[in-house]
C-alpha cells in the first residue's frame, strides 16, 4: 500500500524538464479541447470533410493508432512464451503503450461522431448494437476488450512488482494467451471495417488486412524503440541492448513484408488496369489534375525503403544514430501510408465518380494535436507511476519516506 | 438562426455564444461540454424507434412537434404511419426522357425539408457526354450549368437512394439506426443515429447526406406535413437520404419528384401488384439497375422507353 502511495507521490515529483513537459502537453490539450468545443457547437462543418469524403484526418489517426496498439503483441509473445529475458523486462512499457494508443483511438472516434452524446447507442444491452452484422460493432468490442486485457496485465504486473516479487505466469497465463490473438484481431477487424465495403474498390481488396498487420508491425515496435531509449535515458532502468537489437531485427522483416505486399497491390491494380485503379492512381500520380496526396505518397515510400535498408544492414541497425533515424522514418512512413493514404483515397473518386480533394482544416489539426498531447501525457504519467515500482526503488525507500 | 436553446427542462435560457465564452474561461470547471448544446434529458434517453410502444411513440412525437413549433413558430405534424401490408415500393426512371432540368432535385428539397444552407440535395443528376463511356460514372458531371436543357451532346442520369433490398448501409450501421421497412423503404431514426458515417462509406450510390452543420430551413418554406422516418426536421450531426417520400407514399400519393417531372421520366408503384405500372415497365422495357455486380438488389430501375 505504502508503495502505491509513494508511487502516486512520485508522479507529481520531478525536475524542471518534467514540469515543462507536462505544462507543454497541457497547453496543447487545452487548445484541443477549446477547438473541440467549437466543433461541438457548430458541427463537423468546421472540418474539411464533406459528403464526398466523409471520413478524414480523425479516422486516419485512429487507423494508425490501432496499428500501434496491436504491435504491443510483438513484445508480449517472446516475453511471456519464450521467457526471453531482456524483452520481458520491457514488455510492461509495450502494454502501457497499447493502453495509451487504444485510449487515443477511442478519443479519435468520439471527436469524429456527429452526435457524441448518443455514443451509448452502440453499446450492447443499453443501446442497440448491430452485432454481428456491423463490423464497426465488432471493432467496438475488440478495442474495448483489448484495452481491458492490457489494463489488467499492467495492473497485475505492477502489483506483483510492488510486492517485491517477480510477476508469475501461471496466474495470468490464460489472459496473456488471449491477448495475443486479440491484438491481431483489433487490427484485422479494423482492416475489415474498410475491407468489407464493396462500394469502395480501393479498400475492397483482400490484401488490405495483411498489409494492415505488416505495417503495424513496422511502426509499433519502432515507436517502442524510441520510447525505450528515452526511458533508459531519463531513468535508472537498464534496458538491455540485446532487447533493442532484437526489436530492430524484427522491424527489418516486417518492413520487407510490407513493401512486398504494397508491390503486389500496385502490380495488380496497374497491370490489370481496370477503372478500380483510380484511387491508387490518385495516390501515386494524381487524378485529373488533383494531386494533393502525391508528394506525401512518394515521401512515405521513400521513408519506408530507406528504413528498410537501415534495419536490414546489421551495422546501421546497431548504430544508435542510424537506428533512430530508421525508426523515425518508418513511423512517419507508416503514419502517412496507413493514415491519410489509406482513408482518403477510399473516397476519391467517390461512388458517383466525383473528385473532392480533402485536406484537414486548422480546427481538425488542433483537435488532433490535442489528442496526441493527451496520449503523450497519459503515457508519461503512467511511466512515471510505474518506473519506481518497476525498479523496486520504492520498496526500501517507502519506509524511509513515511 | 435562432440562438435560443430549443427545449430545456430547467427553463434556463442562455445565449449559446455567451455560454461558450464562459466555458472557455473556466474550461477546467466545465465537466460537461454537453451543456453548450440544448440538453434535454428525455431526448437524450429516447429509445430506438422500433423499441418504443405506441404510447411512447406518441409521447416522443408530441415532444418533437412542440420543439419544432417553438423553433419555426408554426404547427408541424409528425406522422408515424406504418407500412401497408402487401406493398413493396419500386421506382422507375426513363433515361430516354430525362432532360436534366433538376426540377426533381428542388421539389425534393422543399418537400423533404433539406437544409438550404449549406445546401443538401438527396437527388444528384449526373450529366454524361454522348458517345463516351459512361457507366463507370467517372466522366460524369454533377455541377453542369447550361443556359438551357436538354443540351444537344449530353444525356442525364439522376441518382438517389436506390432502396437496396440487400442494403450495405443497413448492414454497416453499428447502432441499427437505419433499417429496411416492410414496404422496402430504407429509413433512418434521426434520434438514434450517432453520426459515425459508416453507412456513407458503405453506400455504393452516394445517396446518403450528413448534416455537417445545423440544417437551415426558413420557417415559411418548412413543409409541416412530415413523417417521423422521413422529412421531419433533422438535427446537426445525423445522416439523411431519400425515403421515397415516405410521408406521401404511405398516404397514397406519389413521391414529389415523380409528380414534378415535366417529361414524365419518373415512375413509381407497388412491386407486389402485378398490374402496377412499375411491374409493366420491368417486364416490358429494357431495364437495368446501377452497379448490379455489387448484388445490392436495388428497387430503383433505370429503363429506356423509346
Ligand atoms: S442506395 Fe445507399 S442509402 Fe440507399 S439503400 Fe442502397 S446503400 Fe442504402
Ligand atoms: S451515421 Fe447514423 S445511420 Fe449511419 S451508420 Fe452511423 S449511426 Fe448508422
Amino acid at each position: 500500500m505504502k508503495v502505491l502511495f509513494a508511487a502516486i507521490g512520485n508522479v507529481v515529483k520531478g525536475d524542471v524538464r518534467y514540469y515543462a513537459w507536462l505544462a507543454f502537453l497541457s497547453a496543447l490539450i487545452v487548445a484541443g479541447v477549446g477547438a473541440y468545443l467549437q466543433q461541438f457547437d457548430k458541427g463537423l462543418i468546421v472540418t474539411a470533410m464533406r459528403d464526398q469524403v466523409s471520413w478524414g484526418f480523425y479516422i486516419a489517426n485512429f487507423t494508425f493508432l490501432v496499428g500501434v496498439a496491436a504491435a504491443a503483441v510483438l513484445l508480449v509473445i517472446p516475453a511471456y512464451l519464450y521467457n526471453f529475458k531482456p524483452i520481458k523486462e520491457i514488455v510492461l512499457f509495450g502494454e502501457m503503450l497499447a493502453i495509451t494508443a487504444v485510449t487515443m483511438c477511442i478519443l479519435f472516434i468520439m471527436v469524429d461522431l456527429g452526435q457524441p452524446l448518443r455514443v451509448w447507442h452502440l453499446l450492447p444491452v443499453i443501446g442497440r448494437m448491430n452485432f454481428p452484422a456491423s463490423i464497426l460493432a465488432w471493432d467496438v468490442i475488440v478495442l474495448n476488450g483489448y484495452l481491458a486485457i492490457n489494463v489488467l496485465l499492467v495492473l497485475y504486473a505492477l502489483y506483483r512488482l510492488s510486492m517485491g516479487k517477480e510477476y508469475k505466469l501461471a496466474l495470468i497465463f490464460p489472459l496473456i494467451l488471449l491477448s495475443i490473438p486479440w491484438a491481431v484481431s483489433i487490427h484485422t477487424v479494423t482492416a475489415f471495417l474498410y475491407n468489407g465495403l464493396s462500394a469502395r474498390p480501393f479498400w475492397n481488396a483482400s490484401i488490405l488486412a495483411p498489409r494492415f498487420l505488416a505495417s503495424a508491425f513496422c511502426s509499433g515496435p519502432a515507436l517502442m524503440l524510441i520510447i525505450l531509449q528515452l526511458i533508459r535515458r531519463f531513468s535508472k532502468i537498464e534496458i538491455d541492448q540485446k532487447a533493442i537489437s532484437k526489436i530492430a531485427e524484427l522491424i527489418a522483416y516486417t518492413i520487407g513484408i510490407n513493401l512486398f505486399l504494397l508491390g503486389a497491390e500496385v502490380f495488380k491494380e496497374f497491370y490489370s488496369g481496370s477503372i478500380h485503379k483510380a484511387p491508387l492512381e490518385y495516390l501515386f500520380f494524381g487524378l485529373h489534375g488533383n494531386s494533393r496526396l502525391v508528394p506525401w505518397t512518394w515521401m512515405a515510400l521513400l521513408f519506408n525503403i530507406t528504413a528498410f535498408i537501415i534495419f536490414l544492414i546489421p551495422k546501421t541497425r546497431e548504430s544508435f544514430l542510424t537506428l533512430n533515424i530508421g525508426a523515425a522514418l518508418i513511423i512517419a512512413g507508416v503514419y502517412i501510408e496507413k493514415g491519410m493514404g489509406l482513408v482518403v483515397p477510399g473516397f476519391i473518386p467517390d461512388t458517383l465518380g466525383e473528385i473532392y480533394e480533402y485536406w484537414p482544416t486548422m480546427q481538425e489539426v488542433i483537435i488532433t494535436v490535442g489528442i496526441w498531447a493527451f496520449g503523450a501525457l497519459l503515457y508519461t504519467l503512467m511511466v512515471k507511476f510505474a518506473l519506481p515500482i518497476y525498479t523496486g526503488g520504492l520498496i526500501g525507500a517507502g519506509k524511509q519516506r513515511s | 438562426m435562432s440562438k435560443k436553446i430549443r427545449n430545456n427542462p430547467l427553463g434556463i435560457n442562455m445565449d449559446r455564444r455567451l455560454f461558450l465564452k464562459g466555458a472557455a474561461a473556466g474550461l477546467a470547471a466545465t465537466a460537461l461540454p454537453a451543456a453548450a448544446e440544448a440538453f434535454d434529458m428525455s431526448a437524450f434517453l429516447q429509445k430506438h424507434f422500433r423499441e418504443m410502444t405506441e404510447d411512447e411513440i406518441k409521447k416522443v412525437i408530441a415532444r418533437l412537434e412542440k420543439e419544432a413549433s417553438l423553433e419555426w413558430k408554426k404547427d408541424i405534424h409528425i406522422s408515424a404511419a406504418k407500412a401497408t401490408p402487401g406493398v413493396k415500393f419500386g421506382y422507375g426512371l426513363d433515361l430516354s426522357r430525362c432532360i436534366g432540368c433538376r426540377k426533381c432535385v428542388y421539389a425534393c428539397v422543399s418537400e423533404n425539408n433539406q437544409s438550404r444552407s449549406p445546401q443538401v440535395h438527396w437527388i444528384s443528376v449526373l450529366r454524361f457526354k454522348k458517345g463516351e463511356k459512361w457507366i463507370d460514372l467517372e466522366n460524369s458531371e454533377k455541377y453542369y450549368n447550361p443556359k438551357q436543357v436538354p443540351e444537344k451532346d449530353f444525356f442525364y442520369m439522376p441518382v438517389q437512394c436506390q432502396q437496396c433490398e440487400n442494403s450495405p448501409c443497413v448492414k454497416a450501421c453499428p447502432t441499427q439506426a437505419t433499417w429496411k421497412e416492410p414496404d422496402g423503404i430504407v429509413v433512418i431514426d434521426y434520434n438514434w443515429c450517432i453520426g459515425c458515417r459508416y453507412c456513407m462509406a458503405a453506400c455504393p450510390y452516394g445517396a446518403r447526406r450528413f448534416n455537417w452543420s445545423k440544417p437551415d430551413i426558413p420557417a415559411n418554406e418548412l413543409n409541416a406535413e412530415t413523417h417521423y422516418l422521413g422529412n421531419r426536421p433533422r438535427y446537426k450531426g445525423v445522416v439523411e437520404k431519400c425515403t421515397f417520400c415516405i410521408q406521401r407514399t404511405r398516404a397514397g400519393k406519389y413521391p414529389a419528384c415523380v409528380e414534378i417531372c415535366p417529361v414524365g421520366a419518373r415512375k413509381f408503384g407497388n412491386l407486389l401488384d402485378p398490374k402496377s405500372e412499375i411491374r409493366y415497365l420491368i417486364e416490358n422495357k429494357r431495364v437495368f439497375r446501377l452497379k448490379e455486380d455489387l448484388n445490392t438488389n436495388p428497387k430503383f430501375y433505370y429503363f429506356f422507353a423509346t
